[in-house]
């Protein structure tokens, strides 16, 4: 199955007084995933919901390769979902769980289990074909749930939050495979979490949302290397606040001379938004300070710098480096001159 | 260490001790009117004395009405009962749980109704509704399933509630939903199967109220199992037959309700071994 174009057009959905979309455009390339990501109550969710019909949109259009579904109930839009709760119908095994949306389709029962067992195949479940939900870890439940809804071959593939039952290992785990599986079978997809590192390792493009709009949408790199506004920046990754003085199209942040995203900020004091990465450790920075904590992340480790005045300001150092500079540790700090946004 | 521990054995027994005799209580409480019942119903002609007949005189009785006609009528009262509160209810408290949750609570009052209105009210309200029935419809006793469906509410709606409590109704059903099921099947194929205990308490509950029912058939003039045995009774001077007829019509109330919880269990114990061993 190819991929098919998605678009949402001028979404809108209310709840009571709550505006839970207002006015979201998105298209969704053929055979794309997208992420969209976002804090709790930004409307990721009833983007997807909307697509799904499993909701109805206040105002706005919904097309499916340039055919309008806004009005088409939601069994008949042939779009296959992985719920964030554990969906799986209890009284059916593993094996009819996926082969049920085939058996809806009327499909004689060898092709039906031919295709189902592909399927368990393709997420590595065979062995568990004749087992209940009950049987089965939530990394395996949610797999069987991705088996079922790529069986029925769907023009779209809705991913609600499917990994945030997970434990941290099995939710990389299946992220990856998720992605793998997605490729394979070029079904384009929209995956809504609220998890950044998530949303930056598995989608194609990203869309950050606030208040039932995407705030932006890019590629991962986009999103995090050249943030659009200060919420984005600030939703992805960790970022510093640290004042500076904006003038003639740059600012200068404790000795540090760093271009301006947009080099049409006024003058003045403002508040800089700097990345943890931009951050370094020299001989002679400007910026001076004393190691308050450090946080081993693996292959890097986070230092926290006590800059005076209950000022601190994180940077992400290699663990070699890092280890050299025990809490107490004096240190001077430089910024990479990266273009930065006023918050 | 052995003083606590033959602290908590002592509580343990004290409990255990605590639990025999309110068992024992409460097991008497219900056994001992019914076993009453049996030995009044096996008294001979002399005190003293065993005999068999006011069982007897129920096995001869030849009408009218016939014990036969009413045992069908009543099983039949009992089918249809059962069919039209699942029909009726089944979709309500699913569509109550998936969509007006908020009406949960009217529509529990609103079933529990019928369990504040006494069966003589009832039929004081009923009657000229069972007259029209009567004249344009049917004379059969069948027509007093609209009535037991009523009475069956509190019941019922309490049982398949309760069925529900443990599924996530709209998770599985928006599954389903994108998987391309209509409502029916939904309803049908994933919801029930997963409520099955609920559903099978509340067909137990709606049979038995229909096979104890007396009062309305009786003063709506309708002839089933009940009042067939109320004949029998008063139809002979031996006042045996009185607690022979009401054990008689227990224990055929509680033979098939045994049947039908045993042949519920087993057949999803049945249908989720056959799928275990595909």
């Amino acid at each position: 199955m190819t991929g098919v174009e998605v678009s949402l057009r001028g979404l809108h959905r209310r709840y009571g007084h709550v505006m839970a979309l207002d006015g979201l455009d998105l298209t969704l390339a053929p055979g794309e995933l997208v992420a969209l990501l976002g804090p709790s109550g930004c409307g990721k969710t009833t983007t997807l919901r909307l697509l799904a019909g499993l909701e109805d949109a206040d105002g706005g259009q919904v097309t499916v390769d340039g055919a309008d579904i806004t009005h088409v109930p939601s069994n008949k839009r042939d779009m296959g979902m992985v719920f964030q709760a554990y969906s799986l119908f209890p009284h059916m095994t593993v094996r009819d769980n996926v082969a049920f949306g085939l058996k809806l389709r009327r499909q004689g029962r060898t092709e039906r289990e031919r295709r189902a067992m592909e399927m368990l195949e393709l997420v590595g479940l065979t062995a568990q074909a004749g087992r209940y939900a009950h049987q089965l870890s939530g990394g395996q439940q949610q797999r069987v749930a991705l088996a079922r809804a790529l069986a029925i071959s769907p023009k779209v593939l809705l991913l609600d939050e499917p990994l945030s039952a997970l434990d941290a290992k099995v939710r990389a785990q299946l992220r990856d495979e998720i992605r793998r599986i997605q490729l394979e079978v070029g079904t384009t997809t929209l995956f809504v979490t609220h998890d950044q590192e998530e949303a930056l390792a598995i989608a194609d493009r990203v869309g950050v949302m606030r208040d039932g709009r995407i705030e932006q949408l890019g590629t991962p790199t986009d999103i995090y290397s050249r943030p659009a506004t200060s919420f984005v920046a600030e939703f992805v990754g960790l970022t510093n606040r640290l004042t500076g003085t904006v003038t003639s199209g740059s600012v200068n942040v404790r000795g540090c001379v760093l271009p301006l995203a947009d080099p049409a900020t006024p003058d003045g004091q403002a508040t800089v938004l700097v990345r943890p990465e931009a951050v370094t450790v020299s001989q002679s920075g400007p910026i001076t300070g004393t190691v308050i904590a450090v946080t081993f992340l693996g292959a890097s480790s986070r230092i926290t710098v006590d800059l005076g005045d209950a000022i601190t300001v994180l940077a992400q150092l290699p663990t070699s480096d890092a280890t050299a500079l025990p809490a107490g540790s004096a240190v001077a700090l430089t910024i990479r001159p990266d273009p930065v946004l006023i918050a | 260490m052995a003083a606590v521990r033959g602290l908590h054995a002592r509580r343990q027994r004290r409990l255990n001790g605590f639990r025999y005799v309110v068992f024992t209580v409460f097991g008497l409480f219900f056994l001992l009117p019914l076993l009453a019942m049996l030995r009044f119903s096996l008294e001979g002609s002399t005190g003293g004395s065993w005999s068999l007949s006011a069982w007897g005189q129920i096995a001869s009785y030849a009408g009218p009405p016939p014990l036969l006609s009413g045992v069908e009528i009543t099983m039949e009262l009992a089918v249809i009962t059962c069919v039209v509160m699942l029909v009726l209810l089944v979709p309500t408290v699913i569509w109550v749980r998936l969509r007006v949750r908020w009406m949960t609570r009217l529509i529990e009052a609103l079933c529990l109704l019928p369990l504040t209105i006494p069966a003589i009210v009832l039929v004081v309200g009923l009657a000229p509704i069972y007259r029209v029935i009567r004249q344009q419809f049917s004379l059969s006793a069948l027509q007093l399933f609209w009535v037991y469906v009523i009475l069956a509410l509190p019941y019922a709606y309490r049982a398949l509630a309760a069925g529900l409590e443990g599924v996530d109704v709209k998770t599985l059903s928006e599954a389903a939903r994108s998987l391309g099921a209509n409502w029916f099947t939904v309803i049908w194929r994933v919801i029930v199967p997963n409520m099955r205990q609920g559903v099978l308490n509340a067909m137990l509950l709606t049979g038995a109220l229909v096979l104890g029912e007396f009062t309305i058939a009786y003063l709506l003039l309708y002839t089933n199992l009940q009042v067939t045995l109320f004949a029998v009774s008063r139809g002979t001077p031996n006042a045996g037959v009185l607690f022979s007829t009401a054990s008689a019509a227990l224990l055929f109330a509680f033979v098939l309700l045994l049947i039908l919880s045993y042949v519920g269990r087993r057949s999803g114990r049945q249908s989720e071994r056959s799928k275990v061993s595909k």
